[in-house]
């Protein structure tokens, strides 16, 4: 089996310190793990992560704490969601899911954080180096920083737990469709926006992309309305369209 | 960045830890390489006094405005490193720790190979966010010396009295119109069975007479806010609006008896609850001769009934009454049904035992068949499942007395709001960490103590009261406090004052404001823990959480496989 690459981001206060403890115990586990600390798993970017896979990581791994005993108190709780997210966003690029992987390591727990590097590191090796379109895995990077899948990533949590402004509570069923549905939203507007570094007109697109041409043109109006493109040209009475370069848009 | 990158790397062989696996010459040899590298060396024991001095000389030596060690752990050894970077006049902020001890020798002992080109990677990545590095300030705000103390039970009044005898002006926050709490309605302590008014009014008298002490009875909270050193505490006193500023706050608000309402056939005249029981042994209004059997029935509404906890204080408590009525009337049959009867430690194992030698019953019944009370023509029947003997016993019972547990005051919810303080599980306050921080909060400056934490006899209600005064005069006495360095900082020009950043907030650090620009987030860095919950979280991406950014994640993270870009 090829060797694979992975990354863990670990929480000072809990599975950092379990990783210490491994060490102190002496614990085996294989060496492909690169560790980078952060405070809280609660500080984890689905963002970060993308580009992470975007940048030679076969396997990305978050540790935390337990519920219930975050440093923080909740950012673990947080972190979950915002997992989640990333996981949405890889499946729609394309890229196993399984290959991102959060779970709650206390700092006692040396033992136990061994045995989950060893066996996600083997569940990567069994997976193997990741394969991804470059263009699809880019657009779901720059989803990720969309304001859209940020509010949803944070409030999901409240709405499920607490309701909406009107107190209306969301059962997970209806959280799952609600973030399905807009993760494929911002993924395609996303892919769009790409495919516009080059001048193409709405037809264009909808060949490029496999989508249907009237899904395309109102994803366009919305990245216009977002100062996002702009028309290029006007080609055979058709608009040709062009992603926005000027640098105080998003 | 103006001035040219020059960063020092120092690997450590810690003995044999690091250089029994790990190739060290070959890892420092490798870092020498880096980009923006201008000094690599290996060192015995970084961590040694040679290795210090060696990191200050070259700091000096090479003009190092970035120091990397690779050894241990920063949990450990971070604050050493740092200082020693201070002493060499660079900002202990510039330094940056990579972990190839615990993280890589140690648990790769077999590989000695795949170990160190494991440990070029992490000194490599560790280079890579050291370059993005910016010196950060701790800053120093002042503590205003004084404390409030909110709740006046014996807890409360013992941390009062402790930081004022400590030189510290005290504000006694109490809701009902006299001092003492639960106290107030018991009658005798055990296990020295000293009369409870007694011991409260010595209690009370000490601190309504101290000079240093100002009491609000009657007054309720409105509103809390600031930070440590710098809270304001609004309260309503009598009707009047009174504002109290002080550095630290103790939450002291105690507990209440769980209402027995539906219990074991309660009706607060011949089912009563122990705190009753005390109250008529005080008023002396229990017919001593008229009564023939009491029973106590334990764990009554807890563990798994009502609430899941044991409430602690209740076997001592029911030892301590039965005896009592036993010692006043001998031919009194007095039982305790319990189902695990706690008297722990010499003092109260030798109480309990006293109360059997006086004549106390003791039951135990298993906790999945808990005891009934039944009522038959004015008669009450107390069937308990003997656990021994696997049999049902009827007790006939004149009184019985449910040793109800302490549960958190319905108020607790609103007051942890107001402090952004956490409850339990169990709805009692928690501490920042049950061993470590067991009187601390989580958030600087506000202390605990008392039954507002959990269930606790007088003996430990005092001596936590004292464990809070004692943390509490720290900030108190040292008269400032150094906000963290590690806070999150709100770009104002991007950011829109959405308001996601305050909602996830624990501290309360993070505020939308209004400012000249319209509504913006801000951070009051004093509150902020570094946690950078609100940078992952805001839409916008205005937040930079120091010392752990966006960009220095990322070059940590694309420096891991990315062999060739950051090498010179």
């Amino acid at each position: 089996m090829e060797e694979v690459n992975v990354i863990g981001f670990l929480c000072n206060w809990c599975s950092y310190a379990g990783a210490d403890l491994a060490g102190v115990s002496r614990f085996q586990y294989p060496p492909n793990v690169r560790i980078i600390r952060v405070m809280c798993s609660g500080r984890v970017d689905p963002e970060l992560i993308l580009d992470t896979f975007l940048h030679g990581a076969d396997g990305v791994f978050i540790g935390g704490c337990h519920f219930g005993d975050c440093h923080y108190l909740e950012g673990n709780y947080y972190a979950e969601k915002k997992i989640e997210m990333a996981k949405r966003l890889l499946k729609v690029a394309g890229v196993e899911p399984e290959r991102l992987r959060l779970e709650w390591v206390s700092a006692s727990e040396g033992g136990r954080f061994a045995a989950v590097m060893k066996e996600f590191t083997e569940e990567i090796k069994v997976l193997g180096p990741i394969k991804f379109d470059i263009e699809r895995l880019e657009a779901v990077h720059i989803a990720a920083a969309d304001y859209k899948l940020r509010i949803l990533a944070t409030k999901e949590r409240e709405l499920l737990e607490g309701g909406n402004k009107y107190g209306e509570v969301f059962t997970q069923h209806e959280m799952d469709r609600l973030l399905d549905d807009m993760v494929q939203e911002v993924y395609e507007s996303k892919r769009i926006l790409l495919k516009l570094k080059k001048p193409k007109s709405v037809k264009e697109i909808a060949l490029d992309l496999n989508l249907k041409p009237n899904e395309v043109f109102r994803h366009i109006l919305d990245l216009r309305r977002h100062e996002l493109i702009e028309i290029h040209e006007i080609r055979d009475n058709r608009p040709v369209y062009i992603a926005n370069t000027r640098e105080d848009v998003e | 960045m103006t001035e040219a990158l020059r960063i020092g790397v120092f690997i450590c062989h810690c003995g044999t830890n690091i250089g029994g696996v790990v190739d060290v010459p070959a890892v420092a040899e490798y870092a020498s390489t880096l980009k923006n590298v201008v000094h690599a060396e290996c060192n015995l024991y970084t961590c040694s006094s040679d290795g210090l001095e060696s990191i200050k000389s070259a700091i000096l030596e090479y003009e190092l405005n970035r120091v990397v060690v690779a050894s241990c752990t920063p949990r450990t050894h971070e604050p050493l490193f740092r200082a020693t970077c201070e002493e060499a006049g660079l900002n202990s902020y510039l330094f940056e720790f990579v972990n190839i001890r615990d993280q890589c020798s140690w648990v790769h002992m077999h590989e000695p190979e795949l170990a160190t080109e494991k440990a070029k990677d992490l000194v490599r990545m560790g280079v890579a966010k050291a370059a993005l590095l910016e010196p950060l300030e701790e800053l120093s705000s002042e503590v205003i010396p004084s404390a409030v103390v909110i709740g006046a039970g014996i807890s409360g009044m013992t941390a009062a009295l402790s930081i004022a005898k400590n030189g510290f002006y005290v504000h006694v926050i109490e809701k009902e119109r006299e001092m003492g709490g639960l106290l107030r309605r018991l009658y005798k302590l055990y296990p020295t069975e000293e009369l409870a008014d007694l011991f409260l009014e010595q209690r009370i008298k000490a601190v309504a007479g101290h000079e240093r002490v100002e009491l609000h009875l009657a007054a309720s909270i409105k509103a809390i806010t600031g930070y440590v050193g710098q809270f304001k505490v609004v309260l309503d006193e009598n009707g009047a609006e009174k504002s109290i500023d002080c550095g630290v706050i103790i939450v002291a608000t105690g507990a209440k008896e769980l209402d027995p309402e539906g219990l074991y056939e309660y009706d607060g005249e011949r089912v009563i609850t122990q705190l009753q029981l005390e109250e008529k042994l005080r008023r002396d209004d229990l017919n001593l001769d008229g009564l023939e059997n009491v029973v106590m029935i334990q764990c009554a509404g807890a563990r798994g009934e009502v609430v899941g906890y044991c409430s602690k204080i209740c076997c001592m408590n029911a030892v301590k009454n039965a005896k009592l009525i036993k010692d006043a009337n001998p031919d009194i049959n007095v039982f305790i049904a319990h189902n695990e009867l706690q008297a722990y430690g010499e003092e109260y194992e030798l109480y309990y035992r006293a109360a059997k030698k006086a004549g106390v019953r003791f039951l135990r019944f298993p906790l999945e068949t808990r005891p009934k009370v039944r009522k038959r023509d004015g008669k009450q029947v107390v069937d308990v499942f003997h656990d021994r003997m696997q049999m049902n016993i009827p007790l006939d019972a004149d009184l019985v007395v449910l040793s109800v547990p302490l549960v958190q005051n319905p108020d607790a919810e609103r007051l942890s709001k107001l402090l952004k303080v956490p409850l339990g599980q169990d709805r009692f306050f928690f501490e920042a960490h049950v061993k470590l921080r067991p009187v601390d909060f989580a958030t600087d400056g506000i202390f605990l103590c008392g039954t507002a934490q959990g269930p606790k006899d007088i003996e430990e209600s005092i001596s936590q009261g004292y464990a809070a005064a004692s943390r509490a005069t720290i900030p108190l006495a040292k008269g400032y406090v150094l906000s963290a360095a590690i806070t999150s900082w709100v770009d104002e020009a991007k950011c829109v004052g959405c308001g996601i950043c305050e909602s996830v907030c624990p501290y309360g650090a993070i505020e939308v404001v209004d400012t000249e620009e319209g509504r913006r987030a801000r951070v009051t860095g004093v509150k902020c823990k570094g946690c950078g919950t609100c940078g992952s979280s805001c839409i916008k991406k205005a937040v930079t959480m120091h010392h752990f950014t966006d960009e220095q994640l990322i070059a940590q993270e694309r420096a891991a496989f990315a062999t060739e870009e950051v090498v010179s």
